[in-house]
């Protein structure tokens, strides 16, 4: 059984006990009164972006449509402008909430894999603890060739002249490309992910069991 | 004036507005003795600044005229004007009262003629009206103040005006050296009926009140509404005095917010519904309301209230709590939000904005006994600890007049129980 399918014959029908166990500050979910001050306060104009404003998710989420909720890239669009948090006549913190849903979504491999801000997130992440450090140019190049080689040459022609400065201005290294700087203790970062990771997992398993 | 003999068996009323006049009518009618203390120069409180009241939309000056009248007859009830309690000592039954009496200049020859107004020039801020209008610094209250005596401003004292004033009354009411004076009032118990007060719009940052003329308050409607109000009647906008046919209305301003007031204030959602009523009274034609709302609460009975309202034609209910007004060129407030009913982003213009301000219990912030246990709200809660002072109307919970009257005569029972007591234990 993979985690997915786990998790979810746990909780079958009961998509809102499974957020509010899962996902950091899901057990908020239920104090949504549906009034819309969040979704009117976003500074994002959510009817392009956003398929689902937040206020719709947590109806979603208590109706049980768990399959909608988790594939959706609504949550992926939030930009963290706390908006919503500070307005909130329940004091519901929905930006964590927001992430806290895509987080979750991502663990179990259903948030859309091509999702730029999810795609940007996970780039990031490999990119800075392979050495420790963030390597600018490949995370950037990573970026450009998302959508595939040819468009990824293009976006790269279009920020010729911005890096063509970055370089004179001694910002960027076209050296970084072939390895890069690393920092002074790069096994002594992998090693402390590991624990991190494994410290997380058995709190997961833990509360799987529960 | 302020000589009172009160005893133990004396029954204190904190505030003349609709509980607190119930409750010492009440008690009075009873055979107690009973001091009323009112913070203004006149008995009736925000019941007397509203136009109508629902659910029957009649004037409030029917229902507190009936009171008046119970009141000028009863000679049990002893009533102090521009006072203040400043301070409550002792137990249940043996509490001592320190109560502050301002000056009212004027003493009780006044027959409320009105040449002292019509002889002064000096204008000050009208409280009655929510500062939307000026009157004279001689003024009567309201047109039904009880007691129907003139008073003049403190700002008045020391200049010309005032002497003007002295010299244009024909019965020597007004007195200018009337000094602040402090009095001590024995009381078996208290009645605290301090009511409530608006919450203050300002704070709700997004709403722009202060910052945009045509947004305002729910009470302030109420003045705009009123034949003695400010515009006389008319509800005018105030940036530009245009007649404001396109008014919306925004329920929970403050109220049901953990960032504001925790409690749902009960009377707003009946509020903005009736004020509906007075759009569609002022321009039958054309005039258009739009409520903005979490839920309607129209409470129990009030149910087919609201369904009239829904079948009008001229009211469109929105399922939206707006986030945010701005204002236009033209000086109109513009909602913005989130229509949860179909998740729909809006922005829309109106004439004026109105926002249903919460009721924020007036005890807040007053030192009365250290011992008072109020609710997170700040309402005073029926709890032993209080010993004999009871909280009445809108300084226990958020009532609405009916509501209130009912809760001043319960507090006023609790009140004649005691003193009952200490009646028995001193025979």
């Amino acid at each position: 059984m993979s985690a997915n399918t786990a998790v979810a014959e746990k909780y079958r029908n009961n998509f809102l006990k499974e957020i509010e166990e899962q996902v950091e500050m899901g057990d908020w979910v239920k104090m949504c009164m549906q009034c819309g001050v969040c979704s009117g306060s976003c500074p994002t104009n959510f009817q392009s972006a956003w398929e689902h404003p937040p206020q719709e998710l947590f109806m979603m989420i208590r109706a049980g449509k768990r399959e909608e909720v988790l594939t959706s890239s609504s949550m992926w669009n939030c930009t963290s402008c706390y908006n919503c948090i500070v307005r909130c006549p329940r004091k519901l913190p929905i930006t964590h909430i927001m992430h806290g849903i895509a987080e979750y979504a991502h663990r179990l491999g259903m948030a859309p894999k091509m999702q730029p801000t999810r795609f940007f997130s996970g780039l990031f992440w490999k990119n800075c603890t392979h050495t420790g450090r963030v390597n600018e140019l490949k995370l950037s190049m990573g970026l450009y060739f998302k959508d595939g080689f040819v468009q990824g040459i293009k976006n790269g022609m279009a920020m010729q002249s911005v890096a063509l400065g970055l370089v004179k201005a001694k910002r960027l290294n076209v050296m970084e490309l072939f390895g890069g700087h690393k920092c002074k203790d790069q096994k002594g970062v992998h090693a402390m992910l590991k624990k991190a990771y494994e410290i997380e997992r058995s709190r997961k398993t833990a509360k799987m069991a529960g | 004036m302020t000589e009172h003999v009160a005893t133990n068996e004396t029954i204190l009323v904190v505030g003349g507005g609709i509980s607190g006049m119930t409750a010492a009518l009440e008690a009075a009618e009873t055979g107690k003795n009973v001091v009323l203390v009112e913070k203004n120069p006149a008995l009736g409180g925000r019941t007397s600044q509203l136009y109508r009241y629902f659910p029957k939309l009649c004037h409030p000056t029917c229902g507190l005229e009936i009171n008046l009248r119970r009141l000028k007859g009863n000679p049990r009830v002893r009533l102090l004007t521009l006072a203040e309690v400043t301070g409550i000592e002792g137990s249940t039954g043996n509490y001592t009262a320190t109560i502050k009496v301002r000056p009212r200049y004027v003493n009780e020859n006044c027959t409320a003629c009105g040449e002292c107004e019509r002889a002064v020039e000096m204008k000050v801020d009208d409280p009655f009206n929510y500062n939307l209008s000026q009157h004279k610094a001689a003024y009567l209250p309201n047109a039904m103040a009880y007691p129907q005596r003139y008073v003049l401003d403190p700002a008045i004292i020391g200049t010309a005006d005032a002497d003007r004033a002295k010299a244009a009354c024909k019965y020597g009411a007004i007195d200018l050296d009337m000094q602040e004076e402090t009095i001590q009032v024995k009381a078996g118990a208290v009645v605290w009926a301090t009511g409530w007060q608006p919450y203050d719009a300002a704070k709700i940052q997004p709403y722009g009140y202060g910052r945009f003329k045509n947004v305002i308050t729910s009470v302030e409607f109420e003045r705009l509404a009123d034949l003695q109000g400010p515009t006389g009647g008319k509800i005018l906008r105030p940036s530009d005095g245009r007649e404001a046919k396109n008014i919306a209305f925004i329920q929970c301003a403050g109220s049901r917010d953990e960032n504001h007031l925790r409690h749902c204030s009960r009377i707003c959602c009946m509020a903005s519904l009736k004020q509906t009523h007075y759009v569609r009274e002022k321009y039958p034609e054309d005039g258009k309301s739009t409520i903005y709302y979490i839920d309607i609460r129209a409470i129990d009975r009030f149910e087919d209230f609201y369904q009239k309202v829904q079948a009008d034609p001229s009211v469109s209910f929105i399922k939206s709590k707006v986030a945010k007004i701005t204002e236009d060129a033209q000086g109109n407030p513009v909602c913005h939000g989130v229509d949860t009913e179909g998740y729909k982003r809006y922005t829309t213009p109106h004439d004026l904005v109105v926002l249903a301000v919460g009721m924020e219990p007036s005890v807040k912030g007053i030192n009365i006994p250290g011992h008072i246990v109020a609710d997170s709200s700040g309402f005073i809660e029926a709890d032993p600890a209080n010993g004999a002072v009871f909280g009445a109307g809108c300084a226990s919970n958020a009532l609405d007049v009916n509501r209130a009257v009912q809760s001043a005569t319960a507090a006023a029972l609790r009140a004649i129980q005691v003193v009952n007591k200490v009646a028995k234990a001193e025979a």
